[in-house]
């Protein structure tokens, strides 16, 4: 086994540098004696590199659909996703395990879209510059297996409705509830990926469900 | 009753109405497609030519030459109308002037008239007393 300087995971069209930094003095410093410790440290970076590639490989998908339906923005998604991937390669000798990888990674999209619509409020004259979809275009999107053109109507228009009940949330409410009813996690996994307790994600998703329901019945 | 409780029945009312379940699984599956459909789109980053350069750098001169024209004609147009402004005071002004020497010569001619008048009333009507001293006047004329 040669020495590995480096090496680049590629991630689903983009490829992340993951040069093993802990190792990389010891490596180069390495003498003949070192050379089995060595050896050692860079195979253990191999293996970490390896479980971040397969994670990546795992989460990416639904971290990028929690921003996509956050932001209905296809590439404002694309690049949060990869700013989330970066981060949690920077970060990824520092995670403990205490939580799961997912957690961990939806708590750092979390943040990053919270930082991005704060930057935007600061930059308000970027508002005209918005690449999200209307909520028709968004609503376009049918589950498959609906079989009459009646059903397909029925249900886009629920669509729709949630769609504007969801637009009308405040940003703590929209990502408790889009947590919750698309990314389906139990209500602790979105207590400990918000920071809030979980009384709070109740009441938050308790007022969400709410003003769902007061929009789908408005079609009643 | 707690709020925390009060919340939970809220959550489990949720769950029991039917329209409101069907209309999230409708959202969550609909999500699921866009999402799935977007993530697996191939990206296309749009190169950008010579050409395509070319073409913007004429846009921009055109653009650019456009607006120069405009301005200059704009500042053109303003000057012109300056000077026909102008023009047209100083003929008016001509006009006025004119006017009023018309009116002083009519005035003058008008009390020059009147004075030719007031003599010749005057030298013809003498009064018939006063016939005497007229030829006394004449008479030392005549010496």
């Amino acid at each position: 086994m040669g020495r590995i300087q480096g090496y680049a995971a590629r991630i689903n069209g983009f490829a992340v540098n993951l040069r093993p930094r802990r190792a990389s003095t010891s490596v180069m410093a390495a003498s003949t004696t070192l050379e089995p410790m060595t050896m050692t440290m860079a195979t253990t970076d191999a293996v970490a590199a390896e479980e971040f590639s397969r994670m990546v490989q795992t989460h990416r998908p639904q971290i990028y659909r929690f921003l996509l339906a956050s932001t209905r923005d296809v590439d404002l998604a694309e690049t949060l996703t990869q700013e989330c991937f970066l981060k949690a390669h920077r970060n990824w000798s520092g995670f403990r395990g205490e939580s799961s990888a997912m957690t961990w990674l939806m708590r750092i999209a979390i943040n990053l879209q919270k930082d991005h619509w704060r930057n935007r409020r600061m930059q308000f004259w970027r508002h005209t510059q918005t690449n999200s979809v209307d909520l028709d275009e968004a609503s376009e999107w049918l589950p498959g297996g609906e079989s009459s053109a009646e059903k397909q109507m029925l249900a886009k228009e629920q669509v729709q409705h949630v769609w504007r009940a969801v637009k009308g949330l405040s940003e703590r409410q929209r990502t408790i509830f889009l947590l919750r009813y698309v990314e389906e996690q139990e209500l602790s996994e979105i207590a400990r990926a918000t920071g809030l307790s979980e009384g709070t994600v109740k009441a938050h998703l308790s007022r969400a469900v709410a003003r769902v329901r007061t929009e789908l019945g408005g079609k009643r | 009753m707690k709020a925390n409780e009060f919340v939970q029945l809220k959550l489990d009312e949720a769950a029991g109405d039917e329209l409101l379940e069907q209309a999230l699984s409708n959202f969550r599956l609909s999500v699921h497609a866009w999402s799935d459909d977007a993530y697996h789109r191939p990206r296309t980053v749009a190169a950008v030519s010579s050409q395509r350069i070319w073409r913007l750098a004429a846009g921009w001169a055109l653009s650019c030459a456009l607006a120069i024209g405009v301005a200059v004609g704009g500042v053109q147009e303003h000057r012109h109308r300056q000077e026909l402004a102008r023009i047209a005071a100083v003929q008016q002004a001509d006009r006025q002037r004119l006017a009023a020497e018309q009116l002083r010569e009519q005035q003058v001619r008008e009390e020059d008239e009147l004075l030719a008048k007031v003599d010749n009333d005057v030298s013809q009507t003498v009064p018939s007393a006063m016939e005497p001293l007229a030829g006394l006047t004449a008479d030392e004329d005549s010496q």
